[in-house]
C-alpha cells in the first residue's frame, strides 16, 4: 500500500475490476479510472473473465489428465484425489436429484470445483497478484501501478456468479419443458398454490399464482448468485481492510508496529475461518444446482 | 455492481466446461470406479470361494490320512501274516531235509549192512565148504555142487 493513497482510495481500488471495452470517443482500450470504466459500453472485465477461464480450464486440465490414466487398480495420489471429489459430488447428486440426467453429475462436479477455485483465489494474500500486475504493466508501458486495476477472485464479481447462476437458471427452463412439456410448465406457473374446481374462480387464481410462483422461480438464480457473491464480496473486503492496518507500519510509531502485527495475525485468522467458508459456498452453490434441476424434472402429482 | 458483458462470457464459459466435463472428465473416472467396485466384489466373492474351498481341502486330506492309516495297517498285518508263514514253510521245509537225510542215511546204513551180510555169506560158505571138505577130508568140486551151496547160502 502506497503512503499516498488514503484508506478510501486503496479500497476502491482493490474493488474495481480492470476493464477493457470501447471508451465514449469510440476508442477501444483499457479503463484507467473509475470514471472511465464507467463510462464504457460493451465492457468486459479482463481480470474476472481471466481468472475465472483459467481457473476452469486448470480444473478441466487437472481432472481430464486423471480420466485419461484412470484405471481401476490402485490409485495413485491424484486419481485418488479426483476421485474423492468425483466420489463425493456423485453421492451428493444420488442425494438430491432422483431423475436421470447424465448432464448433472458432470454440472455439479463442475460448478463445485470452480467455484471453489474461484474462491480459493480469496484466500491468496490480497495485495501479491495486484501489485505484481500493476509493477509488471508499470516497467512494461511505463503506466502509473495505481490506474491499473485487478481483482482476483472472480467470485466477488456479480457478472461471473449472475453468469453461472443464470447458466443454471436456464438449464433449468429448458428441462423443465422438456419433461413437463411447455403446457405443464405454465400450469405449475399458474395453477398453484391456489387452485380450485371452479373454473371462474380458477381463472381468476390465476394471476395472483402467477405472481407467486414467478417471483419464486426468478428467485432461484438471483439467491443462489447473490449468496456468492455476497459471500465472497464481505470476505474479500474483510482482508482489505484488515490489510489497512499494514498501512499504519509505514507512520513507523510503536503503535503502527504493533497494528501490523495484529494484522498479520488476524489475517491469519481470517484466512483459516474462510478457508470453510469458500468450500461451504462451493458446495451450497452446488448443492442448490442440484436440487433446481431435481425441481425442474420433478412431474407434479394430480391433485 | 456494474453488469456488463463479463456476465455473457461467464455464461458462455460455464456451458462450455459442463459440456466438456460431462463428455471428457465424468465417464472415464465413474468407469473406472465402477470397474474397482466390480473388481472389488469379484475379490472378495473370489476370497469367500477360496476359503470354502480350502475347509473342503482339508477335510479331504482328514479324510486321505485316515483312508492311508487303515492301509497301512493292513499292510502290516498282511506281512505279519506272510512273514509267520515264511516262517513255517521254512521250519517244514527243514523237517522235510532232515528227514530225507535221515532216510538216505538210513538207506546207507541198510545197504552197508546188506554189503556187509552178503560178504559175510560168501565168507560163510567158504568156511562152510572148507569146513565141509575138511570134514569129508576130499577136495569138494565147488562147481558141481554150486546149486547145493546156492541153495545153502539163501538158507542163512
Amino acid at each position: 500500500m502506497a503512503t499516498e493513497q488514503t484508506a478510501t482510495d486503496y479500497i476502491k481500488h482493490h474493488l474495481q475490476n480492470m476493464t477493457f471495452g470501447q471508451h465514449p470517443d469510440g476508442s477501444w482500450g483499457l479503463a484507467h479510472s473509475y470514471e472511465e470504466a464507467a463510462s464504457m459500453s460493451y465492457a468486459i472485465h479482463v481480470d474476472t473473465l481471466f481468472w475465472s477461464l483459467s481457473l476452469g480450464i486448470l480444473f478441466l486440465w487437472l481432472f481430464r489428465r486423471v480420466a485419461k490414466k484412470a484405471h481401476a487398480g490402485v490409485p495413485g495420489g491424484m486419481q485418488n484425489f479426483v476421485e474423492w471429489v468425483v466420489e463425493f459430488v456423485d453421492s451428493s447428486v444420488k442425494g438430491s436429484f432422483t431423475a436421470t440426467n447424465r448432464l448433472v453429475a458432470p454440472m455439479a462436479l463442475t460448478i463445485f470445483m470452480w467455484v471453489f477455485l474461484m474462491n480459493f483465489m480469496d484466500l491468496i494474500a490480497v495485495d501479491l497478484i495486484p501489485w505484481i500486475v500493476g509493477q509488471t504493466a508499470s516497467l512494461t508501458t511505463g503506466i502509473d501501478p495505481h490506474h491499473v486495476f485487478q481483482k482476483v477472485v472472480p467470485s466477488t464479481d456479480p457478472n461471473a456468479t449472475f453468469g453461472m447462476a443464470v447458466a443454471v437458471f436456464i438449464l433449468m427452463l429448458y428441462y423443465s419443458v422438456k419433461v413437463k412439456g411447455l403446457g405443464g410448465f405454465i400450469g405449475e406457473l399458474t395453477l398453484h398454490p391456489f387452485s380450485s374446481k371452479n373454473m371462474l374462480l380458477q381463472a381468476i387464481f390465476i394471476p395472483f399464482n402467477f405472481l407467486l410462483e414467478f417471483v419464486s422461480l426468478i428467485a432461484k438464480p438471483v439467491s443462489l448468485s447473490l449468496r456468492l457473491y455476497g459471500n465472497l464480496y464481505a470476505g474479500e473486503m474483510i482482508f482489505i481492510l484488515i490489510a489497512l492496518m499494514f498501512g499504519l507500519a509505514a507512520e513507523g510509531t510503536v503503535g503502527g508496529w504493533l497494528a501490523a502485527v495484529v494484522a498479520f495475525f488476524l489475517q491469519l485468522g481470517w484466512a483459516i475461518f474462510h478457508i470453510l467458508i469458500i468450500t461451504l459456498q462451493a458446495f451450497i452453490f452446488m448443492t442448490l444446482a442440484i436440487v433446481y434441476m431435481d425441481m425442474a424434472h420433478q412431474v407434479p402429482e394430480e391433485h | 455492481m456494474n453488469f456488463n458483458y463479463t456476465f455473457v462470457g461467464q455464461l458462455l464459459a460455464f456451458f462450455a466446461f459442463v459440456w466438456f466435463c460431462m463428455k471428457y472428465v465424468w465417464p472415464p473416472i465413474m468407469k473406472a470406479l465402477e470397474e474397482r467396485k466390480q473388481q472389488i466384489a469379484d475379490g472378495l466373492a473370489a476370497a469367500e470361494k477360496g476359503r470354502h474351498e480350502e475347509e473342503l481341502a482339508r477335510e479331504r486330506a482328514v479324510e486321505k490320512l485316515k483312508e492311508a492309516k487303515a492301509q497301512a495297517q493292513e499292510i502290516i498285518a498282511k506281512a505279519e501274516k506272510r512273514a509267520a508263514e515264511i516262517v513255517d514253510e521254512a521250519k517244514e521245509a527243514a523237517q522235510a531235509e532232515a528227514e530225507r537225510i535221515r532216510a538216505a542215511a538210513e538207506a546207507e546204513i541198510e545197504q552197508e549192512a546188506n554189503r556187509a551180510r552178503e560178504a559175510l555169506r560168501g565168507e560163510v560158505v567158504h568156511l562152510a565148504v572148507a569146513g565141509a571138505a575138511k570134514v569129508l577130508k576130499r577136495e569138494i568140486d565147488e562147481k558141481a555142487n554150486e546149486d547145493l551151496l546156492k541153495d545153502l547160502v539163501a538158507q542163512l
